[in-house]
């Protein structure tokens, strides 16, 4: 499948242009894509680390799950709605990078995985009797948003 | 001595210059510094929402503090030594940054938020503790951090881009009064 035609198509948008064109648009853009990213680290985290037996332990993984639910879409909206002018404007050089392959790879599988697995295992209380099974689920959200979080900031260095 | 000539000196010293030649320690340490941005941010955030009651507002704030925080601690730690490696990297240019001079700035801001929070706001915590929505003090503090964090990420961002660089003029008189830039003078 040649990919090219595609990316040089993203490449030619007038979002691409514009910001490709503009000394400050990019920058501002990033800067909001990184706020968000902490906060979605924070969403994340909160279920994670009580999976592990940590953080908040005497609340239910249900409770915590729905309650830090909506600002983990939230953050997730804002990042694709930044992070996806930042790829416009670069489309051609994500292409023949690897840093964003592997970002998006792991982007796919972790969203995919943090509401089918995930989503379970903290609705359903599954990790309380077993301890092991909670500890292996963050230990997989965790290690594919670090698979996101590694090829985000290397994509810049590419 | 003065702090340029202090980071003048630093710059000439052979761990910055290491650090600064390195082919891959500085993006190593870059990275660090960001990824752990999650971390501390985003625990500071949930603590901030909880401040609010914009999130989980059945769980008292004592629990948050006694829980959380502590991550964040750790994240900060983090963050001060990536980040004091990272101006160590490049200390002249760093120094005249209008963008790294306006984060010290907010940080010192956050600092006396975290001063005021723990020593005016906090020791009344049983009051409040298990309100969904604490008193409008508590939710005060919790916005001001929020908002000062989220500038300090912006101008840390900031930091890489040149526009209002030394040895880019000319530039407006109060840029260089900002940055304590000479121009001619200096070639940082």
């Amino acid at each position: 499948m040649d990919l090219l035609p595609f990316f040089q198509w993203c490449y030619e948008t007038p979002i691409g242009e514009a910001i490709r064109n503009s000394n400050w648009l990019f920058a501002v853009i990033e800067a909001v894509h990184l706020v968000s990213l902490g906060l979605l680290g924070g969403a994340v985290l909160m279920v994670d680390l009580r999976l592990l037996g940590v953080g908040l332990r005497k609340q239910p993984t249900a409770q915590l799950w729905a309650a830090t639910l909506p600002w983990l879409l939230g953050s997730v909206i804002v990042l694709f709605m930044s992070g996806i002018p930042l790829f416009l404007s670069e489309a051609i050089k994500c292409l023949y990078s690897f840093p964003f392959w592997v970002k998006m790879t792991s982007l796919f599988l972790v969203l995919l995985f943090t509401f089918t697995i995930r989503r379970r295992v903290a609705q359903t209380g599954l990790a309380s009797d077993r301890p092991l099974l909670g500890r292996l689920t963050a230990v997989i959200s965790l290690s594919l948003w670090f698979g996101v979080a590694w090829g985000g900031r290397w994509i810049g260095y590419s | 001595m003065s702090l340029l000539a202090f980071f003048e000196q630093l710059a000439e010293s052979s761990w910055s210059v290491e650090l600064h030649e390195s082919q891959y320690a500085y993006s190593i340490i870059e990275s660090i510094h960001v990824w752990t941005l999650c971390l501390f941010f985003g625990t500071v955030a949930m603590v901030d929402l909880r401040l609010l009651g914009w999130i989980m507002p059945g769980v008292p704030v004592s629990e948050f503090a006694r829980r959380v925080l502590p991550w964040t601690i750790a994240g900060f730690i983090i963050l001060v030594i990536t980040g004091t490696l990272l101006v160590f990297a490049i200390p002249v240019r760093t120094y005249q940054s209008i963008f790294f001079r306006g984060k010290m700035l907010l940080l010192v801001l956050a600092g006396l938020n975290v001063w005021f929070f723990h020593s005016r706001v906090y020791p009344s915590f049983a009051k409040w503790d298990v309100d969904a929505v604490p008193p409008r003090t508590v939710r005060v503090a919790g916005a001001v951090s929020l908002v000062l964090w989220s500038c300090i990420i912006f101008s840390g961002r900031m930091i890489a881009y040149n526009w209002f660089d030394c040895d880019r003029q000319p530039q407006p008189a109060i840029v260089n009064f900002l940055t304590s830039c000479v121009p001619n003078d200096s070639g940082h």
